[in-house]
């Protein structure tokens, strides 16, 4: 039998409800992991280890009073540290919001409270979000538990770290280029960025509004349908969140394909890709074909300058979200002067780290006034051709099957010192942010004995069909393990 | 290929942002490399196509205008820097009579 900690969502769910475990022994076994591998990983900033056990107990209560629980019910679960946790510091891994402890839960964070999940902590990423290897915390790096002197990938790899090393049965990320995405395949996790408004906002530290979404990061795709049905809907709070009916995610889990068409757009196979990952993703597509789905390939030809679009859309968006960081209302504040001006750029020097710094400058340089046409609204209207491009795709397939990333999980502190080589990490995931359409990754194997993640894209809407590909690869995947 | 120095710090000034000056030196680097890369998209001819700000089919979404309960008011101030009388303290903004 497996270590408690080990348990998926489900499996935990239906040891719960049968009374074999209870949910403080669970959520003891999580913590006890954390002790054993957070030393080393660095998952965590923050754990809440009273809380986690006085949930646990309340789940249990509700057990033993013969309530039906719900699937997240006494499940143990991390929160990426740019969400807000009433009473529970939340730093965005920044100086400035080294204190900062939220008046108020996230909606996100509600409904799973509500729904009865244990919070075991808050966890790392790159400063509000900017990043695709975690190294841009201003607290430490996180480590990819597949090896140690590898990068989980960002900016979401505290919360992908945690589920590989089961120190959290399950988490939550935000995916604004594709910091969900890319620390799931470089971590060997399921992870999901929702189509854009599905998930609501409120109290997610913004960092480019109409790009940023939060997700699910699972160890399977069943637990990614669970998580996904508890935090999705509307939310008055936030007025960008869809009022479209919510589905059960899990009655998608069909392990079904036959007939379903699949597109594989060879923009995504970039150059420079390493081998062992175009293998690795064109077998698995070829298992989707060998399932029965009508695969062929197609193009999306504006995919190639998506990149800098978004490295213009990104951090302009930022450079004005990130005003509000003025030393006034919360946050580090430097006042030596007394001079409002000074002690804002003060405050701003000392509190920000360079990704972000250097992100505010390029965002507030291509909207000052000469730049703003140049950059900008150029960007602006690549967005539409790269919508275009995805809209005309979703008339001839139901998905599209690419890969996530051009490489395995690279060294710590590899592309730190370069930041247009980190840039481009994000390849082949910021397209999905610039269009408001799902991409669901799930593991397809490995390159250089790492992980890689198969990335799946649907439109806007499209998360059960995702949902639905993802589960028939995995089950496929399974069963030829049973079977060796 | 790099901005200048004082372009830099005209961009640092507008963002109220204090900076070194090995970072003025090295971001009027990297910023020059970065958009640099960037010049692909003019490339494109983008004559006729409009710009997208946001991708969702929603437009001027609203809400009754109804009172309803929010925070407590030292919770709002407990992350304050600096108050007086129940308020946020903040250095003088315009120069005295």
């Amino acid at each position: 039998m497996a270590d408690l900690h080990e348990l998926t969502i489900h499996d935990a769910h239906d040891r719960l409800r049968r009374r074999e475990i209870s949910a403080v022994e669970l959520t003891r076994s999580v913590l006890e992991q954390v002790d054993r591998r957070d030393g080393e990983i660095r998952a965590y900033l923050t754990t809440t280890r009273d809380l986690a056990l006085a949930q646990a107990e309340m789940a249990d209560q509700a057990i033993a009073r013969g309530e039906q629980i719900g699937p997240l019910a006494g499940i143990p679960m991390a929160i990426k540290d740019n969400m807000c946790t009433a009473g529970v510091r939340t730093t965005c891994g920044s100086r400035i919001l080294h204190s900062f402890v939220p008046p108020y839960d996230a909606t996100v964070v509600r409904r799973l409270r509500g729904a009865g999940a244990v919070l075991v902590g808050k966890t790392n990423l790159d400063e509000f979000a900017m990043g695709s290897s975690t190294e841009h915390s201003a607290f430490h790096v996180t480590a990819n538990p597949r090896d140690l002197s590898r990068v989980p990938g960002g900016s979401s790899g505290g919360s992908a770290a945690a589920v590989a090393a089961d120190e959290a049965i399950f988490a939550l990320g935000s995916d604004t280029g594709g910091s969900v995405r890319l620390p799931a395949s470089f971590c060997g996790v399921v992870g999901l960025k929702p189509t854009y408004g599905r998930v609501s906002r409120y109290g997610l530290v913004a960092f480019a509004s109409s790009l940023d979404q939060i997700g699910p990061l699972t160890k399977d795709v069943t637990d990614c349908a669970l998580v996904l049905s508890a935090i999705a809907g509307h939310d008055p709070c936030d007025s960008t969140s869809l009022d479209w009916p919510v589905p059960d995610y899990a009655r998608s889990l069909v392990p079904e394909i036959r007939g379903l068409r699949i597109g594989v757009p060879k923009e995504y196979f970039v150059p420079g890709m390493q081998p062992g990952v175009e293998a690795a993703v064109r077998a698995a597509i070829g298992k989707l074909a060998e399932m029965g789905a009508e695969v062929a390939e197609t193009s999306l030809p504006h995919t190639r300058y998506a990149l800098d679009a978004y490295y213009i859309i990104a951090p302009a968006e930022a450079s004005a979200n990130l005003a509000r960081y003025d030393g006034v209302k919360y946050g580090l504040s430097l006042d030596e002067t007394g001079d409002v001006f000074a002690a804002m750029e003060r405050t701003r020097e000392a509190g920000f780290g360079p990704e972000v710094k250097r992100r505010i400058m390029l965002g507030t340089y291509t909207l000052c006034a000469g730049y703003y046409e140049a950059y900008y609204l150029r960007a602006q209207k690549v967005r539409t051709l790269i919508k275009q491009d995805f809209d005309l795709a979703f008339q001839r397939f139901d998905a599209l099957a690419v890969p996530t990333a051009p490489t395995v999980a690279f060294r710590l502190g590899e592309r730190i010192s370069d930041p247009l080589s980190m840039y481009l990490t994000d390849v082949c995931t910021v397209t999905v942010n610039i269009a408001g359409i799902p991409g669901l990754v799930v593991p397809c194997g490995e390159a250089e004995g790492l992980p890689v993640g198969l990335q799946m894209l649907g439109p806007a809407g499209g998360e059960e069909t995702l949902l639905r590909v993802g589960y028939a690869y995995e089950q496929s995947r399974q069963s030829r393990r049973r079977v060796s | 290929m790099a901005i200048s120095r004082e372009e830099v710090i005209h961009v640092a000034t507008l963002a109220r942002l204090g900076l070194t000056d090995e970072e003025i030196a090295l971001f009027g680097e990297q910023l020059g490399s970065i958009l640099h890369h960037m010049e692909s998209l003019s490339e494109l001819d983008l004559s006729g196509i409009p710009p997208t700000a946001q991708v969702i089919p929603l437009r001027n979404v609203e809400r009754p205008d109804e009172v309803r309960p929010s925070l407590p008011h030292s919770d709002v101030m407990a992350n304050a820097p600096r108050r007086e009388d129940g308020c946020f303290r903040v250095a003088p903004v315009f120069e005295g009579p």
